[in-house]
């Protein structure tokens, strides 16, 4: 994935700039990541209104001491409905990336370590799937099945696998050329062996790194899904149904517009801001 | 060795050939996927069984699924595009105004992206480090990292909210002089550029970068050539091969954009086609659609590679 490739180059130029520890836009970046994953753990404990309840006589409120985010388009807290929808898209997203990485990273390892056909097969049929538009491989499968939680967090790593597969079988390739790693293999060691005591201490680092960055990409792709009324179903809304639920506010001005969409910003910047200043020692491991 | 730049490029095209089969052929298999039975969905509640039989055989899906991925394949290679469950229109006809539509809407943004995200990518690379640069880079990052509607809700709040210079919704058929034409393209033209030119900048940067830091630049600095001299002339012409790449690789970015900005500002084009499709389950209808976009991806990115691999003077 070339996307992948400019964004390792220009993650070197920013941190060589900005030097070697977790400096101050890093730390920031990690705050407000931590700041979303409690939210989303204590949404039902911390919401001041139930998320479903029709709370302020005005639809598209303003911003007041009682709703700090305006109302909606129902005349319900924005605000709670904001945390709440953390959930939804933190949850999934993590979910999807998760299984994503792991599948990928697996994947990845074998066909470097196999070589040979399984290499051949699997890397031209990854790469095809690759070439099919992220957002329409989603508007495709939620034609044909529908749309549920699960479908989401199985289509959103079925579309980012490749991308992931491709970086660590680029990484693994690199390392499987290594002298130690021809020694374990002349001791007799299993493929699986390789994988997890060779090579995989030795790409962790960046492949962590592309985790995050994978991350962003998946919660912009499920916002975008939701904001087409295609991801997360009512009654539940993460942030990309919001904006969808309220964009006949847009005309007003209303809050419950831009918010969730700032919220969804926040987040996908800090990661961004997270994974350019990394520690030189966790990155430089992809050279 | 002109002949291996050829022979690379051919099997570059001939690897897309295969990604299309693969592709098509996951198309078709997703949206066969659907639980039920199409046939029955047609006709509603109360049909006949021997009506439902009938319109099964009509529509070949008593066959196994190769034998009707087949039909289908060779009907696309012959133009035949089916006919659209909804409306029995043929979805050709559907198709073929609105592709036009699109297609102005992603050229007259490639128009406006490409020189300003040139410009602005180029020259960032040349004052590396200043203030400048920092800025850009933090403005492209901050762009890349919000979703599209944020960008486009942002710009009908600011443009037309705000300060009411432009209409929130477009249409492209209502268009009667030349202002009509600026004003209702300017807003979805906007959105477009802002996210295409933000991944032209990077990946711009980053060519221009690389270059910049090769051997024959550092000589051309040491021998003395003026700063501009030395861009121009020694590192832009080997830097050409992959900034095209980039700008190639970046439009493809349009066919992920297309399908948030048409839905939002209502234009009528292949990618609203295909949501409402979605919404409405018109399987042959999203399935031309899915095709029109895989293919436009195809063709950009194997472009870029094409030109990657004959820019490449080590193979020639």
């Amino acid at each position: 994935m070339t996307m992948t490739s400019s964004e390792t180059t220009s993650v070197r130029i920013t941190g060589s700039r900005f030097g070697y520890r977790f400096n101050i836009v890093g730390m920031i970046g990690f705050s407000v990541i931590l700041f979303w994953a409690m939210v989303a753990i204590f949404a039902p404990l911390i919401i001041p209104y139930p998320v479903g309840e029709i709370v302020d006589f005005d639809y598209f409120g303003p911003v007041s001491a009682d709703f700090w985010l305006g109302s909606d388009y129902l005349g319900r807290d924005m605000f709670s409905r904001i945390l709440m929808g953390a959930r939804y898209t933190v949850g999934i997203s993590l979910a999807a990336v998760t299984i994503a990485c792991f599948s990928g990273v697996v994947l990845g390892m074998t066909a470097a370590v196999a070589g040979g056909w399984l290499d051949t097969v699997l890397s031209r049929f990854l790469d095809a799937l690759n070439s099919i538009p992220s957002k329409l491989f989603g508007l495709v499968v939620v034609a044909a099945v529908g749309s549920s939680i699960p479908v989401l967090i199985l289509t959103l790593s079925v579309i980012y696998i490749p991308g992931s597969y491709r970086f660590a079988r680029a990484l693994a390739v690199n390392i499987n050329a290594m002298d130690f790693v021809t020694v374990a293999r002349i001791r007799g060691e299993s493929t699986w062996y390789l994988i997890r005591s060779e090579i995989l201490p030795n790409i962790v680092g960046p492949v962590l790194a592309d985790l995050g960055i994978r991350f962003v990409f998946i919660v912009l792709l499920l916002s975008g899904l939701s904001f087409l009324g295609l991801g997360v179903q009512p009654p539940y809304a993460d942030w990309g149904a919001l904006v969808r639920e309220n964009i006949g506010g847009l005309p007003f001005g209303a809050p419950a517009v831009m918010a969730p969409s700032f919220a969804i910003a926040s987040l996908t910047i800090s990661v961004n801001l997270l994974i350019d200043n990394l520690p030189k020692k966790i990155r430089d491991r992809s050279e | 060795m002109k002949n291996r730049v050829l022979s690379l490029a051919l099997s570059r095209l001939l690897i897309a050939l295969i990604t299309l089969l693969i592709v098509s052929f996951a198309v078709f298999f997703a949206t066969t996927l659907l639980p039920g039975d199409t046939a029955s969905i047609l006709l509603g509640q109360a049909a006949t069984p021997e009506a439902v039989e009938g319109l099964r055989k009509a529509m070949h899906l008593d066959e196994p699924a190769i034998f009707r991925f087949l039909r289908w394949i060779v009907g696309l290679l012959q133009g035949d595009l089916g006919t659209s469950y909804a409306n029995n229109m043929l979805v050709a006809d559907l198709i073929g105004g609105r592709f036009i539509n699109t297609l102005k809407l992603a050229g007259v943004t490639a128009l406006f992206s490409v020189p300003i995200a040139l410009t602005l990518g180029i020259t960032a690379a040349m004052l590396r480090g200043s203030l400048y640069d920092r800025a850009v880079t933090v403005l492209t990052i901050g762009v890349i990292s919000v979703p599209e509607f944020m960008i486009a809700t942002s710009a009908v709040l600011v443009f037309a909210v705000y300060m009411k210079w432009l209409p929130a919704l477009s249409f492209a058929n209502e268009v009667t002089s030349f202002a009509d034409l600026l004003r209702i393209y300017a807003m979805p033209v906007i959105t477009l550029t802002f996210g295409v030119s933000a991944q032209m900048i990077r990946m711009t940067r980053a060519a221009v970068i690389e270059t910049l830091s090769t051997p024959y630049v550092e000589m051309a600095l040491l021998k003395g050539a003026s700063r501009p001299r030395m861009v121009f002339r020694h590192a832009l012409p080997n830097a050409l091969g992959p900034i095209v790449n980039a700008v190639a690789l970046s439009l493809s970015y349009l066919l992920g954009g297309v399908i948030i900005v048409e839905t939002i500002f209502n234009y009528p084009g292949v990618a609203k086609l295909m949501v409402d499709a979605v919404a409405t389950r018109d399987l042959p209808l999203i399935q031309s659609c899915a095709m029109i976009f895989c293919l436009g991806y195809l063709l950009l990115t194997t472009t870029a590679d094409i030109i990657a691999i004959v820019s490449n003077p080590r193979l020639r």
